[in-house]
């Protein structure tokens, strides 16, 4: 019998993202089953977990759109050995991003001050509320990046061989057939 | 102020015209769109339905066309359109300064129209005017030797609104300083020689002895001349097809700029062999539209010759051998020197380049067997005519028969055009140009080769350093990373857009480039340019992309201090302040909190 293996710590968080990224991690279905007996989760929506540790790979969906989600990706580069970017909006900032062709301040007038809304025409300024940054940025933009996994949502079968290779402690570029810019 | 009343013109009423110029045949599109920017100074919308309803063409298509090249405008752009070129050898001459003068003195933004329509500032790809610079085009017109005070003099001009016309005529002067002639510049013959000894040679013994002469492409690639106009002939269709590359968009080079200015009788010539050696009927010299100075002096030589018999029907009587050539002028699109992208263009489209096979030579101009030349090769052609293939054999080296013309720019006493056999070495360029010191020198433009002081005992050749002809000269001071931004600056801006390798590629090396420019630079930026590089290189669909790489690869290979020295951080950093990225959001909410800020990363953290 082959010693146990030390878990592979994984953290997962979205940012300007939907979700719609760790739908397709959970879209292994029984292959999470295994998946689980070889990675143990830290920080993720799975585990509500709001604070990440240590951790041997993270798993970031979702562009740069405000200030926390600058915060809390530099988290991650700084507690994570490596890091993943998931999905077209961590790539390329996807769909958040598509705001990029407008000015910050035309957009909140727009969206506050134009239409008489829950703000009653003012723009919100609870320092609760994380500040929107004046563009989208993906990724790689704002922290070094290790991998990327594309595809909107990734297919779970592309996670699910990045994940692997980091397991068996490489780095395999993933099939072609995986890839989709979509 | 407005000195005078002046009418615009009809937009409808100058599409018209120009369509029915060119006989309103759809393949003329870019000719026409290029006539009606001349007319109203763009291409306002009533000129776009007239042309859509004239020549049957979906306005997506006129419209894609119009957005594609450079000096046409489906928006105002201004009275005045001044575009400085913006090559290495301008900006060392001091084009910045000069662009940001006159955008000072006229008050307008660099980019920008001015608020009164008046005038728009911007800068252009090399406008072939390396041995004259810093240059800039007004309206499509070319001005050299700028100097603060005819700066000034500008200024006023276009604040006054004095026509183009009325501006003095020795500010449009352009020189053609040849400072070393050989076999093709100081052979001179009448109009009409050569085409008499190709005559009696026959056109089966003419090809045969291009072949024989090893006469090779001059735009660069050296394809071999007589074997191109063999395959020509050889190939099947109803007609044949022959196209002059006078699209000389590679940054640094001007030597078909003044072979078509002092020696266009030998160019034409040139295509007329090629005419008899393939039998073509028609010819079309595609003259880049930085060249439009050379326009008036071109037609009169065609005109001439049509006069002496040396072209149209019954060419020096002999019965059966019709060719005429017709100038298509281009409008600011560097991949259209490119042979596959030159003839869309041709036919009225966007340039972007075909795959490749099947070549011209089988399916070019329209569908049919097309030689495509550059300049100088027709001219060489004529030598080979002249004098025959075992003369002009002896020239040069075993690989490279013949004479090249050399276009010399940058930190040199005498830039101009120089003519040497092939197999000259770079040291004997320098040494006549008056280089002094020189630290490197970047060979054929911004797709060639960037040589270090090193190898400048290396040759002007297919064997060792093939060239279209340009040797821009780099001095002791000149920072080799910056002449590598501005190529791959003038690579992003060149790209056709057509492969998303390229489109990308181009535009993610420059935002790299300028990041390392600005002091974000680390060793994982370092990393990726190079990555990048070989992505370009591999994955492009034409050599656009596929050199877009050189001048970043061949500088970091040759002078990588100048890398390593903008690599200021030992961790990635963003190109962007991200403090300043929430400064809108800031001022928007009136928060100033600490959550409404990005602290400073330390160093080594992130």
């Amino acid at each position: 019998m082959d010693a146990p293996v030390r878990k592979l710590r994984v953290a997962t968080t979205s940012l300007a993202g939907c979700f719609g990224c760790h739908m397709s991690l959970l879209d292994l279905d029984e292959g999470l089953i295994g998946l689980l007996e070889r990675i143990e989760l830290d920080r993720s929506p799975l585990t509500d977990t709001k604070e990440v540790g240590e951790c041997d790979v993270g798993i970031v969906e979702g562009g740069v759109c405000n200030a926390e989600n600058v915060e809390v990706l530099r988290e991650f580069r700084r507690r994570c050995k490596v890091l993943v970017a998931l999905g077209a909006c961590a790539l390329n900032g996807g769909l958040p991003a598509q705001r990029n062709v407008l000015s910050l301040p035309l957009l909140l007038q727009e969206v506050y001050r134009a239409e008489p809304g829950a703000e009653h025409g003012r723009i919100p300024d609870d320092p609760e509320l994380p500040l929107p940054l004046d563009r989208v940025h993906p990724l790689h933009e704002v922290v070094r990046i290790d991998h990327f996994i594309p595809g909107c949502p990734p297919p779970a079968e592309a996670i699910g061989a990045v994940l692997g290779s980091l397991l068996a402690g490489e780095a395999r570029p993933l099939d072609p057939a995986l890839i989709h810019f979509d | 102020m407005c000195s005078a009343v002046r009418r615009e013109p009809d937009p409808a009423e100058a599409a018209a015209t120009a369509m029915a110029r060119h006989r309103h045949d759809p393949h003329e599109l870019v000719q026409v769109l290029i006539e009606v920017q001349e007319a109203c100074g763009w291409i306002p919308p009533p000129a776009i339905d007239c042309i859509q309803a004239r020549l049957g063409l979906p306005r997506a298509r006129i419209l894609g066309v119009a957005t594609f090249y450079a000096f046409l405008h489906i928006f105002p752009r201004g009275r005045y359109r001044i575009l400085f070129s913006d090559n290495i050898t301008d900006r060392m001459l001091g084009s910045e300064a000069l662009l940001q003068r006159l955008c000072r003195s006229l008050w307008v933004e660099r980019g920008r129209v001015s608020e009164d329509g008046l005038v728009s500032v911007d800068t252009t790809s090399c406008t072939g005017l390396c041995d004259q610079g810093p240059a800039l085009l007004v309206n499509g017109r070319a001005m050299g030797r700028l100097t603060p005070a005819r700066i000034d003099e500008v200024a006023e001009k276009v604040r006054e609104a004095v026509p183009l016309e009325d501006w003095p005529a020795a500010w449009f002067r352009v020189d053609d300083p040849v400072r070393r002639r050989d076999a093709l510049l100081s052979g001179t013959w009448p109009p009409g020689e050569a085409l008499r000894a190709g005559l009696a040679r026959g056109a089966e013994a003419l090809v045969g002895e291009v072949k024989a002469s090893r006469l090779r492409g001059r735009g660069g690639a050296g394809f071999p001349t007589g074997q191109k106009w063999a395959a020509c002939r050889d190939a099947p269709g109803r007609t044949r097809y022959l196209v002059c590359n006078a699209d000389e968009g590679e940054p640094g080079n001007f030597k078909d700029r003044v072979l078509l200015s002092t020696a266009a009788d030998a160019v034409i010539e040139g295509m007329t062999l090629g005419a008899l050696a393939t039998g073509a009927r028609r010819g079309f010299l595609y003259l880049r539209g930085e060249y439009r100075f050379l326009l008036a002096h071109l037609e009169d030589v065609l005109a001439r010759r049509r006069a002496q018999r040396l072209l149209g029907e019954s060419i020096l009587g002999h019965e059966g051998f019709d060719f005429d050539v017709a100038i298509h002028v281009g409008a600011g699109a560097y991949v259209c020197g490119e042979e596959s992208a030159l003839i869309e263009s041709l036919e009225g489209r966007r340039g972007m380049p075909r795959n490749r096979p099947p070549y011209p030579v089988t399916q070019g101009y329209l569908g049919e067997p097309t030689v495509v030349n550059n300049v100088e090769t027709f001219a060489s052609a004529c030598l080979v005519a002249l004098h025959g293939a075992k003369w002009y054999a002896r020239l040069g080296t075993p690989e490279s028969a013949g004479t090249k013309l050399l276009c010399v720019s940058g930190d040199c006493a005498r830039p101009g055009t120089y003519e040497y056999p092939f197999g000259v070495s770079l040291r004997e360029v320098l040494s006549d140009c008056g280089a002094g010191e020189a630290q490197a020198v970047q060979v054929s433009g911004p797709s060639g080769a960037t040589v270090p002081a090193a190898e400048f005992g290396r040759r002007i050749g297919f064997e060792d350093l093939p060239t279209a002809g340009a040797v821009m000269v780099f001095g002791r001071e000149r920072d080799l990373f910056e002449v590598a931004r501005n190529f791959v600056h003038f690579f992003a801006h060149e790209s056709c857009g057509f492969c998303t390798p390229c489109r990308v590629g181009t535009s993610l090396l420059r935002n790299m480039m300028d990041k390392l420019a600005h002091g974000h630079g680390s060793p994982y930026d370092f990393a990726e340019i190079e990555r990048l590089n070989r992505l370009l290189q591999v994955m492009s669909h034409c050599g656009l992309g596929h050199s877009a790489c050189n001048p970043v690869l061949g500088t970091i290979a040759k002078f990588r201090p100048a890398y390593q020295r903008r690599l200021a951080h030992e961790e990635f950093e963003p190109a962007f302040d991200l403090d300043r990225a929430l400064a809108a959001a800031r001022q928007m909410t009136g928060r100033d909190d600490a959550a409404a800020h990005v602290r400073e990363e330390e160093e080594g953290t992130a």
